[in-house]
């Protein structure tokens, strides 16, 4: 309980440094008052640019983290995370092929629609290949190879764009950003997040009976195939549908539940909610890092995300290097 | 002083006869000619004879990049490379001073003349290169029309502007361009002054959104969009850009300093409050 207090005031802080930090240059009591009632070109800028941005973030981060934790969850492997496995890169694939064939265009929700079935597809093959009980080898094999098909074929996709600019965008798709996104961008990832979220949430109860083992699991009435399911279309929605709009955000999904798990002892459906709101803190303060460190060349959050996550990464490969051998 | 007299006829024929065998050895009269750049294209298509012109280069026929690009078309196109070109045997290449190194060097190696023409960015420049290309291909009475049609037509363009609206230049991924590029001249010269300026970028730059928005342009000048989708021109639909005047107006004919740069001035100028009663 305490934890999520603290996350909360964390992020609510957070939010409003996100909503002061930008090129304009205004007071922050300027900035606050243009938010509710600027009309001039200072309103614009607040309701328009940094609002979306902000709230972008905390959608995304949440998203992510939410995914993570119950990847390892199920998986129950530390190492499984949505953009490490492939399933980001996989939504990025399913969203450039969207915008470069014209679906997300004419299509409603297509943007979405789109990352989140490549996503499905992604997890699925990630499930098959890894197996029930998701050993670490498996997993990250899998993992690296659905990632690098996925980026080849985002950077083909690009590449073969009749649009000049198409190329430099695959560092955007690999590497994600949340500049200048707008309030379309939000409103169009976020029925995915929330559904994906919604249906990830509902699998706390079998997430905490599956750490008792499949067996106990199974005789506590709890349908391993519905848990599956919800999982498997619940992250591929969440991370689809994130990814749709700002790209392939790796490592938040590995980094926030391995810092909260020791918090909440271990428990994952706890762990569920509160690496909602880590992932949203961390995402959020990392769009503001790029932006206080770099103002003037949109850094990718991606590079950011893996100069924190890529250590502790491999300090969790070496705790487990006994289980890959 | 008879000494100094003979020494001077001396001199005098020496120069006559230096200027006039260096032409005769280094071109023929009306010598035939190649391009690889699409600036460089356009000056050949507006001085040259039909029969100078061996081929032109690939994007010559590009309509959102070459200001002629239907012109463009009557004559063949390569491909840019030192082989091909070599082949057609050109009594001069012209290419732009970034057209690929190698290619150009390989060509100069291979004993082609090659003539490297800078991108112009100011009038004066535009001018100079027409005189050039002229001299080159022994038309400098025709190079002499055009810079006096040229003149002429621009001053009419740049006559009685009283007021200089703000305006920005705004394209793809927040990019910008200042006074010292041509995108920026042309706008000088239609009668605007660029908010690019105000924010100490003269040449080329990124203008965060956020700026561009709080410094209130009169008028906000886009660019064609490519085909396909792209990120990076996502921003020019962002929705905080509603409440400025947004006009696509930067085309083929603002890519090339070339006498083509007066359309993109009158185009520009049917938003200008000083021509538009004029129109």
């Amino acid at each position: 309980m305490k934890l999520k207090v603290i996350l909360i005031i964390l992020l609510t802080a957070l939010f409003i440094f996100s909503l002061s930090t930008g090129h304009a240059v205004a007071s922050f009591s300027q900035s606050m008052t243009a938010l509710y009632l600027g009309d001039g070109p200072l309103g614009t800028v607040m309701r328009e640019i940094r609002l979306p941005r902000a709230m972008l973030a905390i959608l995304v981060g949440a998203s992510l983290g939410v995914s993570g934790a119950a990847m390892q969850g199920y998986l129950r492997n530390p190492l499984a995370e949505p953009g490490l496995i492939g399933v980001s890169g996989s939504a990025a694939l399913g969203a450039v092929i969207a915008l470069h064939t014209g679906f997300a265009t004419y299509v409603w929700m297509g943007l979405p629609i789109a990352s989140f079935s490549f996503a499905t597809i992604a997890v699925l093959v990630l499930l098959l290949l890894a197996g029930p009980r998701g050993s670490s080898l498996t997993l990250i094999l899998a993992g690296i190879a659905v990632s690098a098909l996925a980026g080849a074929f985002t950077s083909l996709a690009l590449n073969l764009s009749p649009n000049p600019y198409a190329t430099s965008e695959i560092v955007f798709w690999l590497m994600g950003s949340l500049a200048d996104r707008s309030f379309e961008h939000f409103w169009l990832a976020l029925p995915f997040c929330l559904i994906g979220c919604l249906m990830i949430g509902s699998t706390g109860k079998a997430l905490d009976a599956l750490t008792l083992g499949e067996d106990v699991a199974s005789s506590l009435s709890i349908s391993l195939t519905n848990t599956k399911l919800l999982l498997v279309f619940g992250v591929a929605s969440s991370v689809g549908a994130a990814t749709a709009v700002c790209g392939a955000i790796g490592f938040v999904g590995l980094v926030v539940p391995h810092l909260l798990r020791p918090l909440v002892k271990g428990k994952p459906s706890t762990l569920l909610f509160v690496s909602g709101l880590g992932g949203a803190v961390m995402v959020l303060a990392a769009d503001i890092a790029v932006r206080v460190i770099l103002p003037d060349r949109d850094l990718k959050l991606g590079v950011l995300m893996a100069i924190i996550g890529a250590p502790l990464f491999l300090h969790l490969i070496y705790k487990t290097r006994s289980a890959l051998q | 002083m008879r000494v100094y007299v003979h020494r001077f006829s001396f001199v005098a024929i020496y120069l006559v006869l230096y200027f006039f065998g260096a032409s005769i050895s280094a071109t023929a009269p009306s010598p035939k000619v190649v391009s690889l750049n699409v600036c460089t294209d356009q000056f050949l298509m507006l001085l040259a004879d039909d029969s100078q012109i061996i081929s032109l280069s690939e994007i010559s026929t590009d309509i959102l990049s070459s200001a002629m690009a239907a012109e463009a078309s009557k004559y063949r196109q390569n491909n840019s490379g030192a082989e091909e070109i070599y082949l057609l045997q050109p009594d001069i290449v012209f290419a732009g001073i970034y057209t690929a190194k190698a290619t150009v060097n390989m060509l100069e190696s291979l004993n082609i003349r090659v003539e490297k023409f800078e991108p112009a960015s100011t009038v004066d420049q535009i001018i100079l290169n027409m005189q050039r290309t002229g001299e080159l291909l022994g038309h400098t009475d025709r190079a002499k029309l055009l810079i006096t049609n040229f003149e002429s037509r621009l001053a009419e363009l740049t006559s009685g502007i009283k007021n200089k609206p703000r305006a920005a230049l705004y394209y793809a991924n927040g990019y910008t361009t200042g006074k010292n590029t041509l995108a920026g001249q042309i706008l000088d010269l239609a009668g605007f002054s660029n908010i690019a300026s105000e924010v100490d970028i003269h040449w080329g730059g990124t203008l965060p959104l956020e700026l561009l928005i709080m410094s209130k342009p009169d008028v906000v000048i886009t660019g064609t969009t490519y085909p396909g989708s792209s990120r990076s021109e996502e921003i020019l639909k962002h929705p905080a850009l509603k409440p400025l005047q947004l006009v696509s107006s930067t085309d083929a004919n603002w890519v090339c300093g070339t006498p083509h740069i007066l359309k993109a001035i009158e185009d520009l100028q049917t938003i200008h409050p000083d021509k538009m009663s004029i129109k």
